[in-house]
């Protein structure tokens, strides 16, 4: 049944994927597994994504099943049964001035089902409060999120206070959204530019491998 | 008499643009203002103009060229204007460069407008507004929008949009106001004080309104006629998809309508459609000029695959597109983002008249868009704003005639920058137009 759950989710089939959760938890199957379903069926999602079968609405409904599950899920779990051993940890935020988060957010959610730890600072992020951040978790990848032109030069500003705080070549830093692009990427200092989530994805796969 | 057919609706509109009554400065003014429209014309209609026409929408570069803030420029209407006078005078552009699209701080403030936060109101004094999407109409309220939509957005998304008409949620539907023994009753509601307090608000909103047009209209009216410039955007009106997407659901909300109410989400936006057409005619006519402006949000590369394009956002939108050209306008579509999958979808579309139609790109293969839409349709755009932001004056001349060479060689091609300009030098802009004098001659 979990091969159905893992379906359903792929299927963007929420109902159903819903329904089946409260199955198989009712059928006494391990709430792990359930979740390990979950990771499988986000895989499939994430190919798909990739050789542009699916889309943002994907992505999106993709995360809300995730949460209604793992809604679902939760009162069966005992403490920590949750924890996997993550892949490596990311901090993101979208740059000084800007406000725009669902780009980011996206980011941060396939980052999170892919199996990364993630530090998400939120909007208008100033550039000390990414060194502080980076400081304190030791994360060995940084993400720049930004909408608008005026992200070119927040982005370049936070790289250097990275470079400032003696940082820089402790972090591989992703710049992505909007406007940006390679151009953007150089004139920032950042290492690499992503398109899309799963490029972000794969950056980070890349750099912690 | 029979009606005009759209083609001679077309040349009445662009006639009427040629002949509005400007007291130019100078003849020199008036015989540029006359040869831009001409030339707009000419490439509207897919043939060679004189050379390579430029157009820019401005967001916030003309307060940071002026050396004030956009803070400044939103809030004090004499910075706004004397920052645009010396715009249109320093780049001549093809078309005024507008104070229009930036707005009013104060009248914003006054309404307490929560879709967007601004300079003062958010985001830092430099910075441009920027939208806050939210739910302001909730999931189960489709029905009402498609039942009555004027009523839906008085009395349910304008309350909540602006905080400062929220007493309008107490009202009636004015529908309700059918006879003499009704009308008492219904009368209450609009002098309850959350009612009286909107009502005070739409007037100083109102009177504010008017204040801040008075400038724009004279800031803009200064430079088309010292400068020849002529007034491009005639008005604006929105595909049926961004309006559910941008103003009423927001974007997350509005991706999962398609999966779980998509049957609803079909019916607003038909629904939307006339409202969207009347709403750009009305606008126009009023503006004497043939153009309504059209941004293209939630329908871009990645947003949605090209099978629900075809389904939820190029039919409505198609509809809107074709019922301004029905009326002689020509829909201005500016493309934000990637459209590399859609060109194709949109491609040649026979019900579409060929060379009715404006298309700016930005992050789209305009060797693609040539190839598949040449002979079709006006096409433009595509310098990248971070080119124009970070780049030097020789890089962004290279790339213009390199754009130039590749797709301007036929007419029917607009230069332009593939987003609002917001950060970007003077070197740069000057590069633009001056590529388009010198080197965009046919």
């Amino acid at each position: 049944m979990s091969e159905q759950l893992i379906n359903a989710i792929a299927e963007m089939d929420e109902e159903g994927a819903l329904a089946l959760t409260r199955e198989l938890l009712a059928a006494g199957t391990a709430p792990t597994a359930i979740l390990d379903a979950c990771r499988s069926a986000m895989e499939v999602v994430g190919k798909r994504f990739e050789c542009g079968e699916y889309f943002i609405p994907e992505l999106i409904l993709a995360g809300e099943m995730l949460k209604g599950i793992s809604a679902e899920v939760k009162p069966y779990l005992a403490a920590g049964q949750a924890d996997v051993k993550k892949l490596g940890k990311v901090v993101i935020g979208t740059v000084k001035g800007d406000i725009h988060d669902i780009g980011k957010d996206i980011v941060v959610f396939m980052l999170d089902v892919n199996g990364f730890e993630v530090y998400d600072l939120g909007i208008d992020v100033p550039p000390q409060v990414f060194v502080n951040k980076i400081q304190e978790t030791r994360a060995p990848i940084v993400a720049l999120s930004g909408f608008l032109t005026l992200s070119f030069d927040s982005m370049k500003q936070t790289v250097e206070a990275i470079r400032a705080a003696g940082l820089r070549d402790k972090v591989k830093i992703m710049v992505g959204g909007g406007t940006v692009d390679e151009q953007v990427c150089r004139y920032a200092g950042a290492d690499a530019f992503g398109p899309d989530a799963m490029a972000a994805v794969t950056l980070a796969k890349g750099w912690i491998a | 008499m029979a009606p005009l057919t759209r083609e001679q609706k077309f040349e009445a509109r662009f006639a009427e643009w040629a002949a509005q009554p400007i007291q130019f400065a100078t003849l020199e003014a008036e015989a540029a203002y006359k040869e831009r429209v001409q030339m707009w014309k000419d490439v509207i209609r897919l043939k060679k103009p004189v050379r390579v026409p430029f157009l820019m929408l401005p967001g916030i570069h003309p307060f940071l060229h002026a050396g004030i803030t956009t803070e400044e420029g939103m809030y004090d209407y004499e910075k706004m204007s004397a920052a645009f006078k010396k715009y249109n005078e320093e780049f001549r552009t093809d078309t005024v460069v507008s104070c229009g699209m930036v707005g009013s701080g104060p009248l914003f403030d006054i309404l307490d407008y929560k879709l967007y936060q601004w300079p003062g109101r958010g985001v830092a004094p430099t910075a441009s507004y920027q939208a806050l999407e939210g739910e302001f109409m909730k999931d189960d309220e489709y029905d009402l929008l498609i039942n009555d939509p004027t009523d839906f957005f008085m009395r349910y998304y304008l309350p909540r949009v602006f905080n400062a008409l929220a007493g309008w949620a107490t009202l009636g539907p004015l529908t309700d106001i059918t006879e003499l023994p009704f009308t008492g009753p219904y009368m209450i509601g609009a002098g309850l004080p959350p009612a009286v307090k909107a009502w005070e608000t739409m007037l100083e909103a109102g009177r504010e309104a008017l204040k801040w047009a008075s400038f724009v209209g004279a800031t803009d009216g200064y430079s088309i006629a010292t400068f020849g410039l002529p007034a491009f955007i005639g008005g604006a009106c929105k595909a049926p998809f961004d309006t559910l997407g941008d103003t009423l659901r927001g974007t997350r909300a509005i991706m999962l309508d398609k999966f779980r109410q998509p049957k609803k989400v079909l019916a607003a936006m038909e629904r939307l459609v006339p409202l969207a057409i009347a709403s750009g005619v009305r606008q126009a006519t009023a503006a004497k000029v043939p153009f309504i402006f059209i941004p293209l949000h939630k329908g871009a590369d990645g947003f949605m695959s090209d099978k629900d394009f075809k389904t939820f956002y190029w039919p409505t939108l198609k509809a809107v597109i074709i019922g301004l050209i029905n009326e002689g306008i020509v829909p201005y579509l500016f493309v934000e983002g990637g459209y590399n999958q859609r060109i194709e979808v949109i491609a040649q579309d026979p019900d579409i008249p060929v060379g009715s139609t404006l298309w700016i790109f930005d992050k789209t293969d305009m060797n693609e868009v040539k190839r598949l839409w040449g002979g079709w349709a006006c096409f433009g755009g595509n310098v990248p704003a971070s080119l124009l932001s970070t780049g030097s004056a020789k890089d962004v001349r290279a790339y213009c005639e390199r754009l130039i060479d590749a797709v301007a060689r036929d007419g029917g091609f607009v230069l332009a920058p593939g987003a609002v300009v917001d950060h970007c030098t003077a070197e740069n802009m000057h590069a633009m137009i001056d590529t388009c004098h010198e080197y965009g001659i046919y």
